[in-house]
This record gives C-alpha cells, sequence and structure tokens, in this order.
C-alpha cells in the first residue's frame, strides 16, 4: 500500500509517495530527490558516507527508515553551502584541498558540522574521535582535520563579529 | 637528421585531434588516455596541457578514457600517468603550438621565429596580431600525426608547471553535485543486482525466486543466462533486498571456499609454481663467508574501495555502451569483446569516476555485468551497483606473498651477496592481462583459465617488483616462485610486490646494521653510491632529527627505511615514530621524495600522504581471511570484519620533496608503501627489542612475541 511521508529537506518541505515504508533516507534522497551528494557505501551504518543531519544530529541514512523521519528535518551535503556561498567547512575543504576521491567528503562534512555546532574549539583528538564514524580510503585525514581546525577558528572569529 | 623520437603513449596515438581541439572559441579540449581515480592525474594534465600551449587552465575541459575520442594508454596504473602520459602530453601540446605558429606565420607573412602565444593569442614581436588557436582552427589539419618537432619549453621557463593548482574535480565532490559514477541517471534505467556465482565451475542448483519477490517487497524480474543470475527493477531498495536476501535463497553446486589454512601466506610454500631467477649466478666461494638468513610475510590484502564497484551499459541498435570507472577502458573493451562476441567497433566504452580503487578492484567486472544484462534487455539502460560484502569478497585481492633473505657477508658486516627468494601468486590478472570478467565465467561456455602469468620485468615486475635491493652489493640475484594454485583471485593492488619485497629487505638491512652494531642511517648510506638515493636518506634523518644509538625497547621506537620504486622510478625514505603497547599507536612519520620534475607539489604531496596512510592501514591492520564453514566463504565481509585505519589511529606528518626542477617525472603513487612498511617494521623491533617479520602488525602477533620474550 502506498504511503505518503512529509519531512524537511535542506530548508524545504518535501514529500513522498512510497510502497515500502522501510526505504532508506538514502535512497528516498538520491532516488527520489535526486539529491546525489549524500553516498551509498555500505548499507550496513559502519563508513559514514550516508551521514545526514537529522533534527540537527548526524545520523547514518542508508539503513534509516523513511517513515522514522516523518516530520523531522533533514540537513544533506547540498544543504551546507554552494560554490558561491560556501559553508565555512566547504571552504576550508577547498582551501586545504582536502580529499583525493572525495567519495566520503560529503558525510565527513556532516560529521564535522554537527562537532562544531556543539564544540567550537575542539582538539586535535576531538576532531578525529568526531570523524571516527567516517572511513576515508584514500588517506585525506590530516587535511581533513586542519581543515575543520582552520574552519572551527574562522567561525569562532565570525562569532565573536 | 634523425626524425626525433615520440613518447610511447604519442606514438601509439599520433593522431593529433586525439589529444587536443579547439571546439569553440576560447575552448581548448584536452585529450587523454589517464583517469581520475582521485590522484589528482586530470588537475596535472590540465597544467602541462596549459603550459606547453600556452593557454589559461580554465579554458581548459579535459575529456579522458573513452574509446570513442581519448589516446588508448592503456591502464592508469604504476605511477606512469606522468612519467609516460604527461610526457607525451607536453610533446602532443607542443606539436599543436608549433603547427599554430606555421599557420600563423603563412597568414601573417612573416617568421614563425617573430611569433609568441600569450593565452591563446598570437602575438608578433610583442604586438597584438589579432590571430589565435580559434581563428586559425580552419588552418591546421590536428588529424595530422604528431611529429616530435614542437619545441618543448624548457623547465626554467615553466609558468604552471610546478606550481600547486587546485584540483579541478574537488569543488563538485565538497558541494555534493553528481560527479561519481553512482550518480549517473539514464532515462528508462533499471537498477540490478548480480547473484553472485560462488567461484568457477559453480551452477545454480535452486532459485526460490517467490522467498527473494516476497524479500523485495516491490517489483523485481530475473536475468538468467547459464550461471549467470540478475535481478532486475525501477525501484533500487527492492532490487537491494532482493539481490541480499538471494544469497540465503539460492543454491549452488560445485562450491568451494578457501580454508583459514589458505588465508596464511606460509600456505604458498610447497604450492605448484613456476620458477624463474634473475641476477647474478650463486657465488662460488660462499662457504666460507658469514651468512644471514630471514624469513618475512604478507597476507592477503583488499583495495576495500570506499564505494562498491558500479556499471552501467545499454544495447541499442547493436551498440553497446559502457559507462564504467575502470582503469582502462581500452583494455575492457577489448576484454568485452571477447566476453560477448561482439565486435570492437560495436562498443563504446567510457570512464566516469568511481571512489578510489588503487588498482583492480571490482570496477571492470561491474561493468561487464551490466553489459551482460544490457545485451538481454535490448533498449533499456542497466545500472549495476555491488552490494558492499560483494566487493570484500569478489574484488581480486593482492596476493599474499612470502619474502626470504638470504645475504653473505663481509668482515665489515655488510651484504657482499644477496638472494631474495619470493613466493606469490599473480600481481596482474587486469582483463588487459588475460583476466576474465567475473561475469563471464557465469555465462554458456566459460572462458579458460589464462595461462599463469605476472606482470613483466619490463613493466616492473609483479611478485618481483623492487626484489633486488638498490645498495651497492657486489652480487645479487631473485628468485620468483610464481604460485599457480591460489585460493582466491589476485591482481594488482598499489605498489603490487613492492611492499612485500621493500618491507622484507629493509627490515633485513635493519637486522644487518643491529649485527653490525652500526646506526641504521649510518649503515645505510655505507652502502649506498647512488646519490640520489642518499639526498632522500640523509634529507628524512635530518627532518626527522634521527639520533643515532638512541636506546629502544621501552614501548617507543623509530624505524627508518628507503626504496626506489621499480628501482628506476621515484626515490623515497621514511622514519616512522611509534609506540607500541598491545597495539602499535603511530605517533609522526617523516618523508622526503625525490620523484623528478614536479608538476603540482601539493598533488605530489598530497599522493604521498594518502600512500603513507594507506600502508600504515595495510601494515597495522589488514589482512583477507577466508573460511570454508562461513556462507560466503570469506570471514573478511564489511568494515567490522577487515578495518581500516581510522581517524584517529592516523599520525602527523611531514613531507619534503626534494630535487623538483629535474628534466624527468617520475610518479609517486606508489612509492611510499613498501618504506612505510618497513619503516613501522623497523619502529616496531626498535621499541619492543625484538622483531615481527609476519603482516599485518596485529595485537595477536604483538602479543605472542611479548610473551616469547
Amino acid at each position: 500500500m502506498t504511503q505518503k511521508f512529509d519531512f524537511h529537506v535542506n530548508g524545504k518541505p518535501v514529500s513522498v509517495a512510497l510502497d515500502n515504508e522501510e526505504t532508506p533516507l538514502l535512497n528516498v534522497l538520491r532516488n527520489e530527490f535526486g539529491l546525489m551528494g549524500t553516498r551509498f557505501g555500505c548499507g550496513l551504518e559502519q563508513c559514514g558516507c550516508c551521514m545526514v543531519l537529522i533534527d540537527g544530529q548526524p545520523e547514518k541514512s542508508c539503513s534509516k527508515p523513511v517513515w522514522s523521519v516523518a516530520g523531522k528535518t533533514v540537513t544533506t551535503v547540498e544543504g551546507l553551502g554552494t560554490p558561491e556561498r560556501p559553508h565555512p567547512l566547504q571552504q576550508a575543504l577547498l582551501d586545504e584541498q582536502a580529499g583525493q576521491c572525495g567519495y566520503c567528503l560529503a558525510g565527513i562534512l556532516i560529521s564535522a558540522k554537527a562537532l562544531l555546532a556543539r564544540n567550537l574549539s575542539p582538539t586535535r583528538p576531538e576532531i578525529a574521535a568526531a570523524l571516527d564514524d567516517n572511513i576515508c580510503r584514500c588517506g585525506s585525514h590530516n587535511r581533513i582535520i586542519r581543515a575543520v581546525q582552520k574552519a572551527a577558528a574562522q567561525m569562532r572569529a565570525g562569532a565573536q563579529t | 637528421m634523425n626524425a626525433p623520437v615520440l613518447p610511447g603513449p604519442l606514438n601509439d596515438n599520433p593522431i593529433l585531434e586525439r589529444w587536443v581541439t579547439f571546439p569553440a572559441p576560447g575552448k581548448v579540449i584536452v585529450g587523454t588516455g589517464r583517469v581520475e581515480l582521485g590522484q589528482g592525474v586530470l588537475t596535472a594534465m590540465a597544467q602541462i596541457a596549459a603550459e606547453e600551449l600556452d593557454v589559461g587552465m580554465e579554458r581548459i575541459a579535459i575529456r579522458s578514457g573513452d574509446t570513442q575520442f581519448t589516446p588508448n594508454e592503456g591502464y592508469t596504473a604504476g605511477s606512469q600517468s606522468i612519467q609516460f602520459g604527461g610526457v607525451a602530453m607536453r610533446q602532443a601540446c607542443a606539436d599543436v603550438r608549433a603547427l599554430f605558429l606555421d599557420a600563423a606565420a603563412k597568414v601573417l607573412a612573416c617568421k614563425a621565429s617573430e611569433l609568441s602565444i600569450r593565452d591563446g593569442r598570437i602575438y608578433r614581436n610583442g604586438s597584438s596580431t589579432g590571430q589565435d588557436y580559434w581563428t586559425l582552427a580552419g588552418a591546421v589539419d590536428l588529424t595530422a600525426k604528431a611529429t616530435g618537432s614542437g619545441p618543448r619549453k624548457a623547465v626554467a621557463d615553466f609558468k604552471t608547471i610546478g606550481q600547486s593548482r587546485a584540483r579541478l574535480d574537488l569543488p563538485d565532490k565538497i558541494f555534493g553535485a553528481a560527479t561519481f559514477i553512482h550518480d549517473l541517471q539514464l532515462d528508462g534505467m533499471v537498477h540490478a543486482r548480480v547473484v553472485r556465482q560462488p567461484n568457477r565451475g559453480a551452477s545454480i542448483d535452486s532459485v526460490d525466486e517467490a522467498a527473494i519477490k516476497r524479500a523485495a517487497k516491490g517489483a523485481i524480474e530475473f536475468v538468467r543466462h547459464g550461471n549467470f543470475l540478475a535481478i532486475l527493477g525501477d525501484d533500487e531498495t527492492a532490487v537491494e533486498l532482493a539481490g541480499a536476501a538471494a544469497v540465503n535463497h539460492v543454491t549452488w553446486q560445485n562450491v568451494e571456499a578457501p580454508t583459514p589454512l589458505q588465508q596464511e601466506a606460509a600456505w604458498l610454500l610447497q604450492r605448484p609454481a613456476i620458477d624463474r631467477i634473475f641476477g647474478a649466478p650463486e657465488p662460488a666461494d660462499a662457504k666460507g663467508r658469514e651468512r644471514f638468513e630471514s624469513t618475512y610475510t604478507r597476507g592477503y590484502v583488499a583495495h576495500a574501495s570506499i564505494s562498491p564497484s558500479c556499471g552501467l551499459a545499454v544495447f541499442k541498435d547493436g551498440h553497446l555502451t559502457v559507462w564504467t570507472h575502470c582503469q582502462g577502458v581500452f583494455p575492457l573493451r577489448a576484454a568485452l569483446v571477447k566476453a560477448l562476441g561482439l565486435e570492437a567497433s560495436a562498443i563504446t566504452v567510457q570512464h566516469v569516476q568511481g571512489s578510489g580503487c588503487y588498482g583492480h578492484n571490482g570496477a571492470d567486472d561491474a561493468a561487464a555485468d551490466a553489459a551482460i544484462i544490457a545485451i538481454q534487455k535490448p533498449g533499456v539502460p542497466v545500472r549495476v551497483r555491488w552490494r558492499r560484502e560483494e566487493e570484500f569478497v569478489y574484488e581480486p585481492k593482492s596476493p599474499a606473498m612470502v619474502v626470504k633473505v638470504r645475504a653473505l657477508l663481509d668482515e665489515a658486516g655488510k651484504p657482499s651477496d644477496w638472494t631474495q627468494e619470493i613466493w606469490s601468486p599473480t600481481h596482474n590478472l587486469r582483463p588487459g592481462a588475460g583476466g576474465n570478467l567475473l561475469g563471464a565465467l557465469a555465462l554458456p561456455n566459460p572462458p579458460p583459465e589464462p595461462p599463469p602469468n605476472d606482470v613483466p620485468e619490463s613493466n616492473g615486475g609483479g611478485a618481483t617488483r623492487n626484489a633486488e635491493p638498490l645498495y651497492a652489493i657486489a652480487t645479487k640475484r631473485h628468485i620468483h616462485h610464481l604460485v599457480t594454485e591460489t585460493p582466491v583471485r589476485t591482481s594488482a593492488l598499489r605498489g603490487l610486490g613492492a611492499t612485500a619485497n621493500v618491507f622484507a629487505l629493509e627490515c633485513c638491512i635493519d637486522e644487518l646494521a643491529e649485527r653490525a652494531g652500526q646506526d641504521p642511517v649510518e649503515y645505510r648510506l655505507s652502502i649506498t653510491s647512488d646519490p640520489r638515493a642518499r639526498a632522500v636518506i640523509e634529507k628524512v634523518a635530518q627532518l626527522s632529527n634521527w639520533k643515532a644509538g638512541e636506546p629502544g625497547g621501552a614501548g617507543r621506537g623509530r624505524g627508518i627505511a628507503f626504496a626506489r620504486y621499480k628501482n628506476r622510478a621515484a626515490y623515497c625514505a621514511v622514519v616512522v615514530e611509534l609506540d607500541v603497547d598491545e597495539t602499535i599507536a603511530l605517533r609522526h612519520v617523516w618523508c622526503a621524495t625525490d620523484a623528478g620534475l614536479v608538476v603540482n607539489p601539493d598533488g605530489v604531496i598530497n599522493q604521498l600522504e594518502g600512500g603513507i596512510i594507506q600502508a600504515a592501514s595495510w601494515v597495522l591492520k589488514e589482512q583477507v581471511r577466508f573460511d570454508n564453514n562461513a556462507p560466503s566463504g570469506a570471514v573478511s565481509f564489511d568494515w567490522e570484519t577487515y578495518p581500516v585505519l581510522k581517524f584517529s589511529e592516523v599520525p602527523e606528518m611531514t613531507i619534503e620533496l626534494i630535487n623538483t626542477k629535474d628534466a624527468v617525472p617520475l610518479g609517486v603513487g606508489e612509492v611510499a608503501g613498501g618504506p612505510v612498511a618497513a619503516a613501522i617494521g623497523n619502529a616496531v623491533s626498535h621499541a619492543l627489542g625484538t622483531r615481527i617479520r609476519d603482516l599485518p602488525l596485529t595485537r595477536e602477533r604483538i602479543m605472542a612475541t611479548l610473551l616469547k620474550e
């Protein structure tokens, strides 16, 4: 039986009608809404490529049934910033050239955003611990950590002005 | 005067329009057979083209890995893209530039030597001529062949080469644009999952279609051809659920699964093998000399790409179009010709970026899966995406290796004779080397096993890569046992045999230094004559503030190692500092590399950082484990059963490039792996006061070693 699910994605109300209420949020974002920034890595909640914010909390979307986000707000990498108006984390990743294949970056941006929301002065170990749910296989870790530190500094400076 | 010798890839693809075209005013399309694997190669190619054409980089669009348009450069592998492909690109662009200057000279009735080019516009003695690449495009025939006579710029005149430039592909990846093959959406596309044949010769016994359909919770259909079984549908969720359920609802006959015993490198000894010997004959006077012998091993390692492989295909009006993230579109097309019985002219293969692959992973096979299904469903675009478990279990593995080193020593404790004996399955079952596409094995009349083979020595060797020490040793040889009976399909992973060979020989050098009572850095320098080798060893010692005779054995250790990749490419020396308790905590890695001419310094450093971290992950954590009683025959099938290095486990790093203005560029993607493996091995030995010679250096191995002491 087809059911309708209403929620918010990147600030806009969305609605989707699906036969299977267990359909993972990831598949809804990618295949129903065409938001390709959130990526499939394992489908097992192990790698973090599919990380999104649900009501501000970082969650893996690959096994998150669509019914569970009804009425909630979802933020994906597309909702962070644009090339014209980048989020400080996105700008910092560009500045540090923090990426190789880049497949993991969307999920990492989400985890980092969640970290900075609760701690705007994270230490290197705190950043690393916050990103341990995200796998990067190419080895861009140190650049990514530097970028998060840089974005944090910029956001702290912005908060003071 | 003799005609100039063209760089290899340009000689193979001399038609200039495969390399450069000027499609519209202000625009340049540069074609390369090399593909983006996350290593930044397309940015470097754009820099090279901008330099030799004298145009702004922003004017350049890159076309890469397309059987219809680009040069055929085989595989993007072996750290050869810049060393060979980049040099070919330079010459192609220099030839094109010269042709345009000649055409301009004709139009302007002057000598070409009076003309110069700035950002595509042509100037005569510094004054604007109104001519540019685009006004002259009609006057220059780019279907002409390269001659190699276009003068290339001198290193001193470079403006773009040698500068750190931002990666062209990163913005899309950071803003979440659809850039990966996984994001391709074709009109009318169906999703597909393959029910994998467990092994060659296994045949389908039963398919419980009803149970699979129930699990799908949505409409699916089955496509079967011989023992190739796939599940298709419009809804990816239903197809994924069905694909996962099918593992339990399809039964097979003639299943063979590898055993836990076979996962260990030592199993390779005593197996059937093809033996080859390289180097000097055994010395006749070996008897009187002191002898040292040591054996090192490594288990099977997975590529473990962050994304499972993906392939798309459509078969329409007798023409097959395939989208793939594999490393060689032309070799894949040739393999598809063989597997599907189509003419090459009826197949187009186009590269689209995937996640980092680090070698021969499931990419070719996923593309073949899509092609096999597409032919069964003419007109319907098919997207196959492997499941995570499928990638881990069915991707080709980097083979386990046993490396035995025997050295004869002189009175000073220096090696005067060196034998390195290697047991390894092949490092190359790529489609281009005769390897089969996985899906083809399940079709009726499966292709025969390819004859046992490894990467030829002329390409740097497979298991023999870096088997010979670069050190000044009077006589050296290596013995290669190409093991022909293997439990799993094996193929190329970043560095191939160099990782295990450098681990063995550089650990052995440390063992010899210790025997001789000498510092490992001094000992290495005392047997190193190559000045570029000495320079990186001295540089890394300086960077790391290396102190001879620093006491170890208290849980903290330092180790050094060195290699010149393939003994003919880039030089790399590494120092690792770490702590060992029950497990290893990496503190810092220093690296000095001489890769000759560097096109994009930040890109090179990024590649070195990645190579260091990945090698550290192999050494500390990674081994593919088997269990014939497990449902899939594998114990390593996800990120929990095959863990890799995490953010909190990554060391800080200091990297320095030297000799970057040399005439010849040398690739860096694979240069650090062996030195990192050995430097960690040496640092662990320094920290514990005892040596572990088997990789990975797991907690179990460390505990066992400590208990033995």
